[in-house]
């Protein structure tokens, strides 16, 4: 199994996911969403982007603010 | 009367703006409400912030409330407590939504929610040197003001009192003199309560406010959102008409000649 942690939460697949499959097992929209990967910022193609076991994924969005 | 929209714009790192209410989007009860406040207060320049995805509600984007082609995004650091959060939170918002322009907070203490200046002047400078447009929430402190303005930053943002405390300009002779020396524009940023604490900010010769929570919290968002779109303009108004000054004695606003049973003046 491949572990993944995403936000915190571990997350496991069969196969080493894309950052696509991801995303749509989890329902997050595509827009607006910022991708770090292990600290740095995923700026490529989600689609292109396989992870390996043990990548840490922080995901976030924009939200009200002052 | 009203300005004529065109006679009076602001400008901002080159981009011309024609409403002097900034706004931002937190603590509305929905974001439909939200949107038609933003509509409201005629704004052009709308502040957000950026936070983790919530799993629990992956779909709750608030983004298809925000049109960016009637006002400007402006993705804040909120949250940040020093450089290093800061800038990461920049960079996040820029490959989020190709943002360049960024509202600059970094605020470590819970309690009063006052900016950092050090940590601060560095993100400033970290992100200048990456290519973002920066405007600092900074204190209101004129010689921090002229450290930024010369690091390259866009606008300078002091407070006039702690973030969604809604007491108004209590800074207002430091911003005064920020005002004076900046020879860029000078947002009042958080504290304002009432569009009167608006107007008297931009009556001083503020070139803009920024407001979310008077607004957001009101019983009438959309309403209030109003009020201080009119407070605005009629600060600017006066800053604009000069006023007269004030006087410890009256000052005899009818003629002091020509008295009834009186062939003399009183005077």
């Amino acid at each position: 199994m491949i572990k993944i942690s995403l936000n915190g939460e571990e997350l496991l697949f069969e196969k080493a996911p894309t950052l696509v499959e991801v995303l749509e097992r989890m329902e997050i929209p595509r827009q607006f969403i910022a991708v770090e990967r292990n600290g740095d910022i995923f700026e490529g193609d989600f689609a292109e982007c396989v992870l390996s076991d043990g990548d840490n994924l922080e995901i976030a969005r924009f939200v009200g603010g002052g | 009367m009203t300005i004529k929209r065109n006679d009076d714009p602001l400008i901002i790192a080159g981009e011309t703006f024609h409403s002097r209410l900034l706004i931002g989007t937190g603590k509305f009860k929905s974001a439909k409400l939200m949107a038609e406040a933003i509509d409201a207060s005629g704004s052009q320049m709308a502040t957000m912030a950026l936070r983790r995805v919530d799993l629990g509600s992956p779909d709750d984007s608030m983004m298809k409330h925000l049109d960016g082609s009637k006002y400007r995004l402006l993705p804040n650091t909120s949250g940040a407590r020093d450089a290093v959060e800061a800038v990461r939170l920049a960079k996040m918002a820029r490959s989020a939504g190709g943002f360049t322009w960024i509202k600059l907070e970094v605020t470590p203490d819970p309690n009063y929610m006052l900016p950092d200046p050090v940590e601060t002047l560095e993100a400033a400078r970290q992100l200048i040197k990456l290519g973002f447009t920066v405007l600092p929430y900074m204190n209101a402190d004129p010689i921090l003001a002229r450290r930024l303005e010369d690091e390259g930053c866009a606008t300078l943002m002091p407070l006039a009192s702690p973030i969604g405390s809604n007491r108004g300009l209590r800074t207002g002779d430091q911003i005064a003199i920020i005002i004076e020396q900046a020879s860029i524009p000078v947002v009042v940023d958080a504290g304002l309560g009432m569009p009167s604490h608006a107007a008297q900010s931009m009556e001083m010769g503020a070139d803009a406010v920024l407001v979310n929570t008077a607004i957001a919290i009101a019983d009438d968002p959309v309403q209030m959102a109003r009020g201080f779109a009119a407070g605005v303009e009629a600060g600017r108004m006066a800053y604009l008409a000069g006023a007269g000054g004030e006087s410890r004695l009256a000052r005899a606003s009818s003629p002091l000649t020509g008295f009834l049973n009186s062939g003399e003046s009183r005077s």
